[in-house]
């Protein structure tokens, strides 16, 4: 591997090109790992897809197959039907996180900062997180007047908890220091949280927005079963009524696409909000 | 121009402990002078810094800067740490900035800190995340944000104690000379006899359980100070005496040796042992 002495013989035509030899050795290695990933659940997809075509019992699920499936995405990507669903399920997904860190960020700080307030939510707290957000659902319904905010309720009940938890880790390791040399500089309550508490603990409650996205993600999909006529989950169940097994395919594609983009948003944030020197 | 600083028999003690931490501390500061505190751990040096910065009240007696009780912290007397404690989200200038942002005195600001950055040697720094700074930059950082607020009282908690030997003194004698051309008063704590002798224009000595000051010692030398001189080595040794009082305290009564010292300048030195 020794690179530098062979390209040091080069000529200057080619020397020119070791820049973008470079970008391309990074891309490659950027873009190679991901692609074994990826090509390897292809495979496992088409090998699923052959057992099932190939056994009577299950034949008629056959179009869950990549083919069929790859097709019904297409067919739904390029007639624009892909979207509507989306929209609605990312309206609700949104106004449930927006619910959840408008509500989890503050509960958070006051739990990290009063040793009091977490001795005393401890026990409820956790009893509340430990039930699955669907068993609300009849209550939900009943106390909301739309389906869509029942949905909301549902997904925010279920994402509160890793902010809030996330928030409170996040402010107990707040170094004390900090916070004495603020008040010591003559900061207030609101200085210190805007230039002290808030910079210290962005990153934690980013990492608790990414877990609360994909707990949010995940329930949103059930909580669309019921009731509600738009929206990735009713696609689904609308796709198994009329036993188009390749748009239900399709459309779990479509979720677990915006599901990892999603995802991928919150690692940037997450990045972005590290105060932590780059080394 | 610096504070004048009363002490006016200060008793603490810590909830859940018997014996005081610190019991009848009288001692006052006259304008721009500069005190040292020294002792051993625990003697409650560092807690008497605390409450004449306002970060600890009392239980018994109370702090009086220019006349006025110390009840809280205020920009006016500042108190610089053992380790910086830097924000390590901000720049060297915001980090700088800070005691005039949250004192709301955002007016002429950048050419504030600018002037403040080049006199501690951070000119260049201004836009860097403090993080890419060494121990000594960090604490010159800390230095610029203590003194961007034009504080009357300097309060170093052994500000120095965790850098290395070379960056030590060149900011010992650095805070010194800043201090002296502004008339700040300065009062620190810290275990390192040189550090007193070099900083300070006079050193208490403090004993622990319960900490008083047990010995006063003026340090009658000229700025900048030479480290090397006879008088600096004498004066070192002496100290070192008193510190040696209060680590063996001897029964009924500790002679007070500066005056048992046959030596000429012992006079000029002003050393006395209080009451041990």
């Amino acid at each position: 591997m020794n690179r530098e002495a062979t390209m040091n013989e080069l000529n200057p035509a080619l020397e020119r090109m070791i820049p973008f030899l470079r970008l391309a050795d990074q891309v490659r290695r950027r873009v190679q790992y991901p692609t074994v990933g990826i090509a390897g659940l292809f495979a496992l997809w088409w090998w699923g897809g052959w057992l099932i075509a190939n056994n009577e019992d299950t034949m008629a699920f056959a179009s869950f197959a990549p083919g069929p499936t790859l097709a019904a995405f297409w067919d739904l990507v390029s007639s624009g039907n892909v979207w509507k669903p989306i929209e609605s399920s990312l309206y609700r997904v949104g106004w449930g996180l927006f619910y959840a860190i408008a509500i989890g960020v503050p509960m958070g700080v006051m739990i990290g900062y009063f040793l009091t307030l977490k001795q005393i939510t401890h026990v409820p707290f956790q009893f509340l997180r430990m039930i699955s957000p669907l068993a609300w659902m009849p209550i939900a319904v009943l106390a909301f007047a739309t389906w869509d905010g029942a949905i909301i309720f549902l997904i925010a009940i279920a994402a509160i908890w890793p902010i809030t938890y996330a928030t409170a880790h996040g402010v107990q390791r707040i170094d004390p220091m900090w916070l004495k040399v603020g008040s010591n500089l003559g900061a207030n309550p609101i200085h210190t949280l805007r230039y002290i508490v808030m910079p210290a603990i962005a990153q934690d409650v980013f990492a608790g927005i990414r877990l609360a996205v994909g707990v949010a993600w995940i329930v949103l999909v059930p909580a669309e079963y019921l009731g509600v006529t738009s929206g990735l989950g009713y696609a689904i169940n609308d796709a198994r009524d009329t036993l188009e097994y390749d748009k239900l395919a399709a459309f779990v594609l479509v979720i677990g696409i915006i599901g990892y983009m999603l995802d991928a948003i919150c690692v940037r944030l997450i990045k972005r909000s590290s105060y932590h020197a780059e080394s | 121009m610096g504070a004048a600083i009363s002490i006016d028999y200060i008793t603490h003690h810590y909830p859940g402990q018997e014996d005081p931490t610190l019991k009848d501390i009288e001692v006052t500061v006259a304008p721009g002078e500069t005190v040292a505190l020294i002792g051993q751990s625990g003697c409650g040096k560092s807690t008497l810094l605390h409450m004449l910065a306002g970060l600890l009240l009392p239980s018994d007696g109370c702090v009086r800067i220019n006349g006025q009780q110390v009840i809280k912290p205020s920009p006016r007397w500042n108190m610089m740490f053992q380790k910086p404690s830097l924000y390590p989200w901000m720049t060297v200038r915001k980090n700088a900035s800070l005691g005039l942002i949250f004192q709301g005195r955002r007016k002429g600001l950048k050419d504030r800190i600018d002037q403040l950055l080049d006199t501690v040697g951070l000119a260049d720094k201004a836009e860097v995340n403090v993080q890419s700074l060494s121990g000594g930059q960090q604490q010159r950082v800390a230095l610029a944000r203590s003194l961007a607020t034009d504080p009357e009282l300097l309060l170093l908690d052994e500000p120095f104690s965790a850098l290395d030997a070379f960056t030590r003194v060149a900011l010992q004698d650095e805070v010194t000379r800043l201090a002296r051309e502004r008339g700040i008063s300065v009062v620190f704590v810290t275990h390192d006899i040189d550090e007193a002798v070099a900083m300070a224009d006079r050193v208490l000595v403090m004993g622990s359980n319960p900490g008083t000051i047990t010995a006063e010692l003026k340090v009658e030398l000229p700025y900048p100070r030479d480290r090397a001189s006879h008088r600096f080595v004498d004066l070192k040794s002496e100290l070192m005496e008193f510190f040696g009082a209060t680590r063996h305290p001897g029964g009924s009564g500790v002679q007070p040796r500066a005056e048992a010292e046959p030596e000429s300048e012992s006079s000029r030195r002003q050393a006395r042992i209080r009451a041990a």
